[in-house]
């Protein structure tokens, strides 16, 4: 027989932080394998995105009026930022299931019982799935400018633009990993869903708040998904809603706050989550 | 000399309302393989989730491969190997990958961790699979593939929950055929189960454990012995005989005869079981009584439980 490796020991903080960076790196590795070993499944998501888009932009798209100038007039520039904040938005749920999957399957188990950094899991999930956001935005802004969206911002502002979307999934990421160590199984997660989905459309993601009754508003106002569409509306050079409650006079500031104030919540609600998988 | 590599003393844990270990006390040499036999619910996986750092407890003590369980988790779990209920591979990473991955996380560099997966693609005999998804895989395949993912280090225990449960025949000989090898290699091993033949095969010593408490260690033979001696046993080819056949049983054995109506058979315990038979033999002979069956029998650890813990118990999900 052949003998077995030994366990590298870890002597000094320095060669614990190498080790952990390792963990997440594994960890990430495996996901890009997930990614490109189911393409249909990366396609699907985006389907879901790209069906709204063409619903909103030439279904119902040709009656709404939200700039005033009459009903379909600049409805693609108006639109599409609000679909970049939405897929963010949804994005996270698919956290909350690979979350649920790998806990139901036992292979947080596997790995909670190996002498890895147990944060691997959470935080490797976090930055594959953030990553796996950035390419889901490149594809939909591909699609947008072939149907005749473009930004009017700077290259900076666009960027930003850009980087604000990323803000808003990273920390919703946590959100979704919370949720997927709640659930028992990966059924529950789905169920989420139902939850999931007035949380992006109660926004100003399709249409004004103004529009809106004024209590739904009030919410779609405040909504973080809202603050992060009119911000990047705002850097874009795309049509804003009219309203002129404090979030969106203030969308930029709101759409930096906003992603801080739910990982402040969210990231020790999932890591206390974890940590009680051994109770 | 033997060592012990598993201890546990009075392991209490309490889940919301159920009480799940009760003062439970196992404890394993090195090299041994100890089962844990219970029914469903009795405290099996709440034991080896906690031996595996993966569950707290809240009273007792346990300790495995020389370290606190609770203190030096991290230690321990350089020094273990776990293979759950469920079969904790990625079905979308290849074998290899699978490994690979493992590896790493076992802090291999990625050269090691692909030499060691290619040793443990031969070992397990997986080699011609080691390509493709486990969801291609039977059952037995990704059991094995789960049992290769647990000994990347050569752990000093390896753990299973019930290895082979779901597992069709030739699945679980596979199973048990690669969880002797290892044995025979001598890694300490621990693993639960509820198959009595499964105990009877793979195990040094059995844990009867039931409503979180150790009811019984033995050898498998000693807890057979525990049921007494063997028996000698008559089965009538036609019940209107089961009369003479009993007095016949009644005097070989010195008394102590039983009829089972249900499968038309004599029994009774003997001392000197050879002669008994040939006396018993003779006798069915001399009157000319037809049998479908005459011979000695081992008391079976299916009786020897169930004697252990009275009645079958009902409750469902094992924590």
């Amino acid at each position: 027989m052949t003998t077995a490796p030994t366990l590298t020991p870890e002597e000094s903080i320095g060669s614990r932080i190498r080790w952990t960076l390792h963990d997440y790196r594994a960890i990430v590795g495996q996901e890009f394998v997930h990614m490109y070993r189911q393409p249909a499944n990366f396609l699907w998501a985006l389907g879901f995105p790209i069906v709204m888009v063409l619903l909103f932009v030439y279904v119902f798209g040709s009656a709404m009026d939200v700039t005033g100038q009459g009903a379909g007039v600049d409805y693609v520039a108006f639109a599409m930022p609000g679909m970049f904040a939405m897929t963010m938005a949804f994005g996270f749920m698919n956290t909350a299931f690979a979350v649920a999957d790998a806990k139901e399957k036992g292979f947080v188990d596997r790995v909670r019982s190996m002498p890895m950094a147990s944060s691997a899991v959470v935080v490797g999930r976090n930055i594959a799935d953030t990553i796996h956001a950035a390419v889901d935005l490149l594809v939909l802004f591909i699609i947008a400018v072939l149907i005749g969206w473009s930004s009017e911002g700077t290259v900076l502002e666009t960027v930003g633009a850009f980087a604000l979307l990323l803000w808003l999934r990273f920390a919703l990421i946590w959100v979704g990993v919370w949720i997927g160590l709640l659930v028992k199984n990966v059924e529950q997660a789905g169920n989420l869903f139902a939850l999931a989905f007035p949380f992006g459309m109660v926004s100003s993601v399709f249409t004004p708040p103004e529009l809106m009754p004024d209590w739904l508003g009030t919410i779609a106002v405040w909504n973080p998904v809202s603050a992060t569409a009119t911000a990047i509306r705002e850097l874009f050079g795309n049509p804003l809603p009219i309203g002129d409650a404090w979030p969106e006079q203030h969308a930029l500031l709101a759409a930096i706050v906003w992603p801080v104030v739910i990982t402040a919540i969210f990231l020790p609600l999932g890591v206390r989550r974890f940590r009680n998988l051994g109770r | 000399m033997a060592t012990t590599t598993v201890e546990a003393e009075n392991l209490g844990k309490r889940f919301k309302d159920t009480t799940a270990l009760d003062g439970f006390d196992v404890s394993v040499e090195s090299g041994t393989v100890l089962g844990l036999l219970g029914p469903n619910g009795a405290g099996k996986t709440t034991t080896v989730r906690i031996l595996t750092t993966l569950l707290r407890f809240d009273t007792g003590r346990a300790a495995v491969a020389g370290f606190d369980v609770a203190r030096d988790a991290r230690q321990v779990r350089r020094r273990i190997g776990l293979t759950g209920q469920q079969t904790a591979v990625d079905d979308l990473l290849s074998a290899r990958q699978n490994l690979v991955l493992f590896g790493k996380l076992f802090r291999l560099n990625k050269a090691d961790a692909i030499k060691r997966a290619d040793q443990l693609l031969d070992q397990f005999g997986l080699a011609d699979a080691a390509d493709k998804q486990p969801k291609k895989f039977s059952g037995g395949m990704k059991r094995r593939l789960d049992l290769a993912a647990s000994m990347i280090l050569a752990p000093q225990v390896l753990f299973l929950d019930e290895p082979t449960t779901g597992l069709d025949p030739a699945g679980r000989r596979e199973v048990w055929e690669t969880v002797s090898g290892l044995a025979a290699d001598g890694t300490t091993v621990v693993l639960t189960t509820h198959y009595l033949d499964e105990a009877d095969r793979l195990c040094d010593r059995i844990s009867v454990i039931d409503h979180g408490r150790n009811i019984a260690e033995d050898t498998p033979m000693g807890l057979k012995r525990r049921m007494g001696a063997d028996r000698l046993e008559i089965v009538a080819a036609d019940p209107v005989d089961l009369p003479a056949l009993r007095s016949i049983v009644d005097a070989v054995a010195g008394g102590g005869a039983k009829v089972d109506e249900t499968s038309g058979s004599v029994s009774a315990p003997v001392r000197n079981p050879v002669e008994a038979l040939t006396a018993a033999a003779n006798a069915v002979q001399d009157k000319k009584l037809d049998v479908a069956d005459i011979g000695l029998r081992r008391p079976t650890l299916d009786e020897a439980f169930l004697e252990l813990i009275g009645e079958p118990t009902e409750k469902e999900g094992d924590q």
